[in-house]
């Protein structure tokens, strides 16, 4: 700030030490980020040997290419798109029709209905007896499953009815009833198109969990065709995937050994960009998004 | 006639309750069913009488889980790591935000914060991923670091049960200060300015203006989260302890959630009736914290969640 030189000297020293540990707070960030990044477009000796310390050592792209090969990774990629999409969709329809219809104070029992909802926020039936009830509804081993237990964020839907609460006047839907437009046209045409910003944080925030989410599909899918990217990357990235002692040509082996590394590093870059790149648009909604939901609904 | 009016009000309102139908069959179905199937940690389950035809058996299984051996060992583990992470994890984000309120700079402020937003979106099995990369003791940034400041090989601290705790909260740190932080940034944007300048006119330093100013009118939001965070205690990031998991850290990582998953629907017999006993203590103890602190935080400074 161009003011600094005219602080005193107790706010200088004070100002010096929030930047300086700022500064080292975002470096410890940064550093790994870069480091993966790096990594990824370093040769496979050179990951293993831990020579990569700041930029690619070798470059190569043997990581991304040795990804690419991987059909495990196609699939799940295919799959994890269609599930993001599809359940961010059916979570967007859920959680909107719900927040209108609690903002609305014109409506009898709308309290009983909220504590209905709200409850599940601080209770649930756990692992087990959801587990049953999904099995109970047909929906073990198909992509339902991962998208309909938990399509419906209550938070969610609290941030969204807060939203719609503090940016639509009452007055506008009072004069479009005066107009003889009815609930639903309303929800329909005045609303939603009103809601662009709080639909983004949503989509986002779905959007990423469902493309995150790992342990639904562990416990409700056993077939290796649904199975979405988060499981095949357990496989890779935490179990490891080939044995080097099982191939038999020494070459080879070797090879695969050097290799390990580097292919963690590319399908980690791998799997972060689809949130990267919906990431710049949807950034400053999100922040606003945290924001109204901070605001006690 | 007060009652004819309420009845022309709901029927004035149709539109509304018909779209209601959905979610609260959905709600009904996903959340007060499996409520319901609590039963089952009061029965002895069995597949051919379902959860309704099993025998019931009263506290036995919530006996046998408090008799078991293992009791004391997960239940120290849950207490250990929720507790460390709570006391780590609840201060941080407060202090950098409020460290990013008073840095001048906007736009070094605003790469920041967009910097450490980024690590939050990493899913968990990625993020552990990369613990395991880095920390690894040969080709991890830390062996790395290590061989070249003191020209040994580093020890392996994956490979440390004791080790397991400082991982799972510090990384959890990296991964969420950025993210966490941005409520009480916005807490702290709220905050009236003309405070700032009347108090920086009369003699003020930055330092006694942080603490007379910014803290206390972050105080409302940090309660709320607190309040929060107290009635998840015993919620310990289950899904990233159970990927964190191996068998040299189990006796240190093994915590009431995984517990949870292994007796219900890991192991090779499994035992619904005592994996959801176990769940349901879990949720009734986090119940019963949460009130309390809502509690104590209503008698402390009148705001609470409910």
């Amino acid at each position: 700030m161009s003011k600094f030189k005219n602080y005193s000297t107790r706010d200088k020293i004070f100002t010096i030490i929030v930047a300086v540990v700022l500064t080292l707070f975002f470096l410890v960030v940064l550093y790994p980020c870069i480091f993966v990044i790096s990594a990824s477009f370093s040769s496979g000796n050179a990951v293993q040997a831990g020579k990569v310390l700041l930029f690619p050592v070798d470059f190569s792209l043997e990581g991304y290419k040795a990804v690419l090969n991987t059909p495990k990774v196609w699939t799940g990629f295919r799959n994890s798109l269609l599930y993001t999409v599809g359940g961010t969709l059916i979570s967007l329809v859920l959680t909107m029709t719900t927040a209108y219809c609690l903002s609305r104070n014109d409506v009898p029992g709308r309290n009983i209905v909220m504590l209905f909802f709200t409850f599940t926020m601080f209770f649930n039936g756990g692992m087990i007896p959801t587990y049953l009830v999904v099995r109970q509804m047909h929906m073990l081993n198909t992509p339902w499953a991962l998208i309909i237990p938990g399509a419906l964020s209550v938070y969610n839907m609290i941030v969204a009815r807060t939203f719609i609460r503090n940016t639509i006047p009452d007055e506008l839907m009072e004069a479009s009833m005066m107009d003889g437009c009815s609930d639903i046209r309303y929800f329909l045409k005045i609303v939603l198109p009103l809601s662009k910003a709080i639909i983004a944080v949503l989509v986002l925030f779905y959007g990423v969990g469902i493309w995150n989410a790992y342990f639904n599909a562990l416990i409700y899918m056993n077939d290796r065709n649904l199975y979405p990217l988060t499981i095949f990357l357990r496989e890779i990235l935490l179990v490891e995937s080939i044995d080097p002692s099982t191939v038999a040509d020494p070459e080879l082996q070797a090879k695969i050994a050097s290799m390990a590394g580097v292919i963690k590093y590319a399908l980690i870059v791998v799997t972060m960009i689809p949130i990267m790149m919906i990431y710049p648009f949807i950034q400053k909604y999100f922040v606003k998004g945290v924001m109204i939901g901070s605001v006690k609904g | 006639m007060k009652n004819n009016k309420l009845l022309k009000k709901i029927c004035s309102r149709w539109q509304i309750y018909l779209l209601l139908i959905v979610p609260l069959v959905y709600l009904f179905i996903f959340s007060y069913l499996p409520m319901g199937g609590l039963v089952l940690a009061f029965k002895d389950y069995n597949v051919r009488d379902g959860i309704w035809g099993s025998p019931w058996v009263g506290l036995k299984n919530f006996a046998k889980f408090f008799g078991s051996s293992k009791f004391p060992l997960i239940m120290r583990n849950t207490l250990t790591v929720s507790l460390y992470s709570l006391i780590v994890t609840f201060p941080i984000p407060i202090i950098f935000a409020i460290l990013l309120n008073t840095l001048g700079g906007k736009k070094y402020k605003k790469v920041i914060q967009t910097v450490t937003y980024i690590p939050h979106f990493f899913s968990t099995v990625v993020m552990v991923g990369l613990i395991f990369q880095l920390l690894n003791n040969r080709s991890g940034v830390y062996g790395s670091l290590f061989t070249f400041l003191t020209g040994e090989t580093a020890p392996n601290i994956l490979a440390k049960g004791n080790w397991f705790k400082h991982i799972y909260v510090w990384s959890a740190v990296w991964q969420s200060t950025g993210y966490n932080a941005i409520i009480y940034i916005a807490a702290l944007a709220g905050v009236d300015q003309s405070l700032h300048e009347a108090a920086a006119i009369d003699g003020a330093t930055r330092f006694q203006r942080v603490w007379n100013i910014d803290i206390p009118s972050i105080l409302p939001t940090a309660s709320i989260m607190l309040i929060l965070a107290v009635g998840g205690i015993m919620n310990v990031g289950f899904e990233k302890v159970l990927l964190m998991q191996n068998n040299l850290n189990l006796n240190y990582s093994e915590v009431v959630s995984t517990y949870v998953y292994k007796i219900g629907l890991a192991s090779g017999i499994t035992d619904f009736s005592l994996s959801t006993a176990i769940g349901m203590f879990n949720s009734v103890v986090n119940f019963i914290l949460l009130v309390i602190a809502n509690w104590g935080s209503k008698k402390l400074n009148g705001s609470g969640i409910f």
